[in-house]
């Protein structure tokens, strides 16, 4: 069952066409890898989809709402005077989301209570990553859209993105990821969109 | 509405975190306040003449220390994509955020405005006229800070440009005022350019944080 459907999709960064014609679909319970060399246009294409960006033409029916999507993108939306917890709390607030145990949301990716309370600025690459992919732990939503999201994660954070990354599309959620590496795991619904003008 | 709580109490408390910087345009505000008196003499009858343009001029100055980088943090580590993308309005985020930068900045010059008034040898009468008029104009200011930061937020040499795009738009606010406190220290009725001070705040609560929120759509997208 096709769930979102991309239909001859045309952006434009500036005066440049960075996506022209593309059509893909996304059922729930996939994970969709999207590839491709620098500037084919990932993180627009992402951008597109969550609506941080206007396509210039083509449908995508149906786009996920607020509420059904997580965006993650290269900036880890930290700021740097607030510690990883008020980052995860002011994020839920600002979505109007209840959160009961928020550190058990940062436990869950890694991040130790001393960790979670150290202002972001402190902590290194692969932990901001962390805390960012908290939100997916504290927050349940069905439509993940993840750019670069194995950017400074060490091999054990690999292998929990690997587990999430799983977990989510087994219990019928679906993800579209963008990576120059191949995901970690083993990912039985996983699928390539290579965005390079060759392919 | 609580999202728009949660940016208020979000500004505030990254700015308890950041003492210096939001202390620097009240610390600007009181140089240049007392810094004027030293330049045209202290006993000089003149600095009653000009205390009103001295202590609104230094409000305006003071009021654009902290703009550039009103959005400039939120843009730089991600958060501004996640305001976007929130199911609330922009607007109304925005606007929270600058009623915070107007709390931690301009608040604070409308409590000390009426001792640097009575520094200038201002009466108690235009000194409360002062306040009056600070109280209305400031959010007017603060608010259109907001909106040029908004502007210019993805741009080079911001920092530049602001001040040029931003000065004739916040100049109406000066002009009615400093008008105010003029026609309190001559014995007219200050009325009239409270009252437009008044209509600026009201045009300035509504309708900018919507044109900040185009104009930040506009630079990420």
């Amino acid at each position: 069952m096709s769930c979102l459907e991309v239909q001859q999709l045309v952006v434009s960064r500036g005066d440049r066409v960075v996506l022209e014609g593309l059509s893909f679909s996304v059922a729930m319970g996939e994970v969709l890898h999207i590839l491709g060399r620098n500037g084919a246009g990932k993180t627009t294409l992402l951008e597109v989809l969550c609506g941080l960006r206007r396509a210039d033409s083509g449908r995508i029916d149906p786009q996920p709402e607020s509420r059904q999507r997580h965006w993650i993108g290269h900036k880890n939306a930290l700021n740097p005077s607030l510690s990883a917890l008020e980052n995860l709390q002011f994020w839920a607030a600002l979505n109007g989301e209840r959160l009961d145990d928020p550190r058990a949301a940062l436990s869950a990716v890694g991040l130790q209570k001393a960790q979670q309370n150290r202002p972001s600025a402190q902590l290194s690459t692969g932990q901001k990553r962390r805390a960012a992919l908290a939100r997916l732990v504290a927050v349940p939503r069905p439509w993940w859209f993840l750019d670069e999201p194995l950017a400074g994660l060490d091999v054990q954070g690999l292998a929990l993105f690997a587990d999430l990354l799983g977990r989510h599309a087994a219990g019928g959620g679906a993800v579209l990821v963008t990576s120059h590496q191949p995901l970690p795991g083993t990912l039985p619904t996983l699928r390539h969109l290579d965005l390079s003008p060759a392919a | 509405m609580s999202a728009a709580i949660a940016v208020f109490r979000r500004e505030l408390r990254i700015a308890l975190r950041r003492r210096a910087e939001w202390a620097q345009p009240l610390v600007f505000y009181g140089i240049v306040a007392l810094l004027f008196p030293l330049g045209i003499a202290p006993e000089s009858p003149a600095l009653k003449v000009f205390a009103p343009a001295i202590v609104w001029v230094g409000a305006l100055l003071a009021a654009l220390l902290g703009v550039e980088r009103l959005f400039r943090s939120d843009l730089d580590d991600g958060s501004l994509e996640q305001m976007l993308i929130a199911e609330v309005p922009l607007a109304l985020l925005i606007a929270a955020k600058l009623a915070a930068q107007w709390l931690l900045t301009a608040a604070p010059l409308v409590l000390v405005a009426p001792l640097l008034g009575y520094g200038l040898g201002l009466d108690t009468g235009p000194v409360v006229i002062l306040f009056w008029s600070l109280l209305l104009g400031t959010p007017t200011l603060v608010f259109t800070g907001g909106f040029a930061a908004a502007l210019t937020v993805g741009a080079p040499r911001a920092g530049l440009m602001l001040p040029i795009l931003v000065l004739p738009l916040m100049t109406p606010a000066v002009i009615f005022g400093g008008g105010a406190v003029r026609a309190a220290v001559a014995g007219l009725p200050p009325d009239a350019p409270l009252y437009f001070l008044g209509a600026l705040l009201a045009l300035s609560l509504t309708l900018l944080p919507m044109a900040a929120a185009g104009a930040l759509r506009n630079a990420m997208g």
